[in-house]
This record gives C-alpha cells, sequence and structure tokens, in this order.
C-alpha cells in the first residue's frame, strides 16, 4: 500500500516554538541555525520545567519514592533512545553530555583497548572536529597513525579508494553521517559493511543525521553511533552513545565514581555492567527526560514528513542562492540533508553573518568545528544556513533578500 | 546594530578593498602574528622602529572587513608616531570598541579610528577590530604572537 505523506502544519507547529516569535534587532527573528543547536518545543520545556518542580531528585539512590519514579522517568528516556535509533537493547544505549562525549568515551574507552603502536585510524575528509581530535589524542598516545577518506569537490566521500585505504593495521573508522558542512548524507551502511569485510569496526558521528532521517543501528550494523539531544529539538547537556552490547562489555570504564561501580574496597573495586559502568557521577536527569520528551515531538511530527519537508525546502533555497552572481555553494552531493553552506566573493563570512544578523537572519559564518573541511575547499570560513521542520519559503526568501543587501553594501 | 551601514561606513568597506601597507617589511624590528582562534582571521605585522618611533609599518594576512579595515587604518595612524603614543592609541582603541571609553571625549588620539565605535554594539566583533591592535601591542613587546583570546 502507498500512502502520500500529509505535508507539516508549519502554522502550527511554529506556535510550538515561542523564540520564534521574537524579534531580533527590531525584525522578526528567521532562524535558520537548526544545524548549531534545534529549538525546543514547549512540549520539551514543559517537561523539564515539571520535571524539576515536582520530581526533582536524584536517580539510582536509595529507597525513596521520589528517588524510584526519577529513575523511572530517567529509564524510560532511555528507552525511548533506544526505540528511536533501533538498537536491541537498552543496555546498549549510555547517557552522555552530548556527541562529543560520546565520540570521546569510545576513543578512551574503546579505541585504547584496540589500538595498538603502529596500528591506523581511518577517518573521513568531512568530519567535525569531535571525530577527529578525540583520535589524534589516542594516536599520539598510542604512536597510531591517522588516515584520511578523501572527498571530491561535490563534497562526497571517494569511496573507490576505501578498500587501499584499510589495511591490516585499521583498527578503527570513523565517519559523519551527515557532514555539518556540506549536508553529504554519507553511504554509512555500505562503508561499515566494506569496514567490517576487513575486520574494522566503525564509529559513527550521527549529531547532524538524527534530526533529519531515521536512523536504524542495527540496520546499519554500527559499531558505535554518537549523536546530541540539543540539535533534536532537546536541551543541552544530554546526548548518547550506542554500543553493540558485546563492545560495550568488553570495554573498560572511562571515568569512575559514583553509579558505575558494584562494590569498592580499597582491595578491590567492581563496576557495573553496561551501561551504568560508563556513567559516574549524577546525570543531567531532568535533560534525559526532556530528550526522552523531544524524540516523542518529532516522532509525532514523523520523521519521513520531516524529512520530506526540509528537502523540498532546502531545493528551493539551493536554487534560489545559486542564481544569485558571486555565490558558490559548497556541498552538492547527491544525498544532501538540509544544510547549505556558501561563500559570496568579496565579502567575509563573518561581516556575511554580522549583516543577516542585523536583518534578523540567524546562520552560522565560521569554520562549523570542521578546519580540514575549509583548507579542503580552500575558504576561510563559510556561511552556513541550515533548515528544520519549523522553517517556511518566506524565510528562505528573506534570506535571499539579505544576502543581496549585503552584495549591494560590499559592492 | 539595525542598520549594518552604521558599522559598514564607505570608509571601512574602501579600506577592506584597498588596504593600505599591506605586504611585509624586510628587514624589520618587530614583528608579532596575530590569530582569533575563534574565527581563524590572522595578521602578520612587521615594522620598522628607530629612536623610538615607528618608522614603517606593514600587515599581511586574511581576516574580515573589520579586521582588514581595522589593520590597514591602524598602520597608517601609527606610521611616524613614538611607540609610546602608538601603544596608548591601542589603548584608547581597546577602550573605545568594548564600550569602556567614550570616543566624543576619552580617546583624543584616535581621530578619524572613531568609526569603529560601532563595533561596541557587536560584541562578537569586537575581537576583529582589535585583533590588529593587539598584534601591535606584541609586536612592541617583543612578543612573537598575539592572540584575543
Amino acid at each position: 500500500m502507498t500512502t502520500t505523506l500529509q505535508p507539516l502544519d508549519v502554522a502550527a507547529i511554529r506556535k510550538d516554538f515561542p523564540l520564534l516569535s521574537r524579534t531580533l534587532n527590531g525584525k522578526p527573528v528567521i532562524y535558520l541555525d537548526s544545524a548549531v543547536s534545534g529549538q525546543m518545543p514547549l512540549a520539551v520545556i514543559e517537561r523539564m520545567s515539571h520535571y524539576e518542580r515536582e520530581e526533582h531528585t536524584n536517580v539510582h539512590r536509595g529507597v525513596s519514592t521520589l528517588s524510584q519514579e526519577a529513575t523511572d522517568r530517567f529509564e524510560e528516556a532511555r528507552e525511548k533512545v533506544r526505540a528511536f535509533l533501533g538498537a536491541a537493547s537498552a543496555r546498549e544505549i549510555v547517557w552522555t553530555r552530548g556527541a562529543t562525549e560520546a565520540l570521546n568515551l569510545v576513543a578512551q574507552s574503546f579505541g585504547r583497548m584496540v589500538v595498538q603502536a603502529g596500528d591506523e585510524i581511518l577517518l573521513s575528509a568531512m568530519e567535525h572536529h569531535a571525530n577527529i581530535v578525540p583520535w589524534q589524542m589516542l594516536a599520539q598516545e598510542k604512536g597510531a597513525t591517522i588516515k584520511v577518506i578523501p572527498m571530491n569537490d561535490a563534497g562526497e566521500l571517494i569511496l573507490e579508494s576505501l578498500d587501499e585505504l584499510i589495511t591490516e593495521r585499521t583498527r578503527i573508522l570513523g565517519v559523519t553521517h551527515v557532514s555539518n558542512v556540506l549536508g553529504t548524507v554519507n553511504p554509512v551502511k555500505e562503508i561499515i559493511a566494506r569496514a567490517h569485510a576487513r575486520g574494522v569496526s566503525v564509529v559513527v558521528d550521527g549529531a547532524q543525521a538524527v534530526p533529519h532521517l531515521a536512523v536504524d543501528v542495527r540496520d546499519l550494523d554500527a559499531d558505535f553511533y554518537a549523536f546530541s539531544g540539543h540539535k533534536l529539538s532537546g536541551p543541552t547537556g544530554i546526548g548518547a552513545l550506542y554500543g553493540k552490547l558485546a563492545h560495550l562489555e568488553a570495554m573498560p570504564p572511562w571515568q569512575g565514581g559514583g553509579s558505575m561501580i558494584r562494590s569498592v574496597s580499597w582491595e578491590k573495586t567492581t563496576y557495573m555492567p553496561a551501561p551504568a559502568k560508563f556513567e559516574a557521577g549524577t546525570p543531567p536527569i531532568a535533560a534525559a527526560i526532556g530528550l526522552g520528551a523531544a524524540l516523542d515531538y518529532v516522532q509525532a511530527l514523523g520523521l519521513d514528513r520531516i524529512a520530506a519537508h526540509e528537502h523540498e525546502l532546502l531545493a528551493y533555497a539551493t536554487g534560489r542562492m545559486a542564481a544569485i552572481p558571486g555565490l558558490r555553494i559548497l556541498g552538492n552531493a547527491k544525498d544532501k540533508a538540509s544544510v547549505l553552506s556558501f561563500v559570496v566573493e568579496g565579502i567575509h563570512p563573518h561581516d556575511l553573518g554580522s549583516i543577516l544578523d542585523s536583518e534578523g537572519v540567524v546562520v552560522r559564518a565560521g569554520h562549523h568545528c570542521a578546519q580540514p573541511v575549509m583548507t579542503r575547499f580552500h575558504v576561510p570560513a563559510t556561511t552556513r544556513a541550515s533548515f528544520a521542520y519549523f522553517n517556511t519559503r518566506e524565510e528562505v526568501d528573506i534570506l535571499v533578500s539579505a544576502v543581496l543587501k549585503a552584495i549591494e553594501l560590499f559592492k | 546594530m539595525s542598520d549594518p551601514r552604521e558599522l559598514y561606513q564607505q570608509v571601512i568597506l574602501e579600506h577592506n578593498k584597498k588596504p593600505r601597507n599591506f605586504g611585509k617589511l624586510e628587514p624589520c624590528t618587530h614583528h608579532a602574528e596575530g590569530h582569533n582562534p575563534l574565527c581563524g582571521d590572522q595578521l602578520e605585522l612587521t615594522l620598522v622602529v628607530e629612536n623610538g618611533v615607528v618608522q614603517d609599518v606593514k600587515f599581511q594576512g586574511n581576516g574580515c572587513a573589520i579586521d582588514v579595515a581595522s589593520a590597514s587604518l591602524m598602520t597608517q595612524a601609527v606610521k611616524g608616531r613614538p611607540v609610546a603614543e602608538a601603544e596608548a592609541m591601542a589603548e584608547q582603541f581597546r577602550g573605545m570598541v568594548r564600550g569602556d571609553l567614550d570616543p566624543a571625549t576619552q580617546t583624543p588620539l584616535l581621530g578619524k579610528l572613531v568609526l569603529f565605535r560601532g563595533v561596541k554594539d557587536l560584541p562578537s566583533r569586537v575581537k576583529c577590530a582589535v585583533l590588529p591592535w593587539a598584534t601591535l601591542h606584541a609586536a612592541l613587546k617583543g612578543e612573537a604572537e598575539a592572540s584575543t583570546e
């Protein structure tokens, strides 16, 4: 049975986001910066507020009813993440501060376990610093080498070279699911299959993917998958790492403290099983519950409807922006998420960012924590607009007018 | 800043397009590199200082219009000035763009550089305007590097 997707009721959705009705520099705010941080709907803000007002305590502590309730809500949120990612068990979901901490956890625990001197770590040319620097730190510690999967001028990974780049010394392959600068959706399922065929484990940075496409970690067969709550209509300070249970069980803890131990004595300390083993200290409980509410919200809208809306907006924006003389779009992959990076001849991205800001248009100007991508495309920085399910064509039109205004000013 | 023209005045735009004293002095007596880690702006400043006077100064690097125009106008402003006066200008410039000094009364040395006063309303751009001056300060102090962090 084929069904036609019901378009999103964007006007109604926008009412869920208080920030969208504020002004910026005297103009209505045009929020085209969801790749930096997604806005939170009222349902999330209110769920977190309710927790802090009515339910606040610690989790996994003592026998009080209050603590048990908080623990239940906290673990229900973990279950929501499990379902969202298609993981087999909630034990495969580790709470972290965000994707960055998740990737550091993998490098510091799994990486230290499997990488030895002379080994190789293979990363894609379009990684965010969060999926580069933890591996450089590990490589330096172990005497290992980092190798890079190159990309073409369209911003697509050149996978013809993958089989040569993977050697008998390769231990880990790190790849972003969606590029935060170029919007490229990488064929991670294929990359994972080819890496696994050579015995290499794959770590996927999903921070920019989860807001735009349905992810099924079991279908991908990812060893690890990291994401941040705040890119996904949730709060900052919370994210999650999916890891295959066999990996998580074999991995040593990476931070010590309360909650992660089974018993402590001066002679011998034993640890909890995963995921508690990786969750030392009091977690951001309200944020975790808020992330659960955010997952409910986006799933109620429907990830397929969100993707359809964003693709339509991206196509419209790409057409309008590409028609501006002197404007160059970076990232023209066949498969793209709703991220549009561009440079304008004669205008530095920071100046462009300031002028757009004066028009109420919020975009990101900078290197996007992906300096090797800037180097690859020979630019110091780019301006990036990113579109979410609450954005409209009218907002794209305002972006275009603001860019034209900047060009006029700098003429 | 409701109107970007308040900051992006013609003088700034023109100096961005055609920066003055662009290049590198070889040999030089003073040299420093400035770096804004947040946005990647980079600037290299070379000076010839003789008898306590900035005889010549040049800059090169990449940056936004605010950064480039600030560097260009700075080189014009300090050339031929005693080092102590150049340092005092740096202090006044920094005070003005941070909003601590009133350009109407408290920055007598700045002359036309007061056209950067609008930067104070754009906190995210203060570092762009200050980078050349921080680099000048480092060079005159004999430090190799300046950072706005």
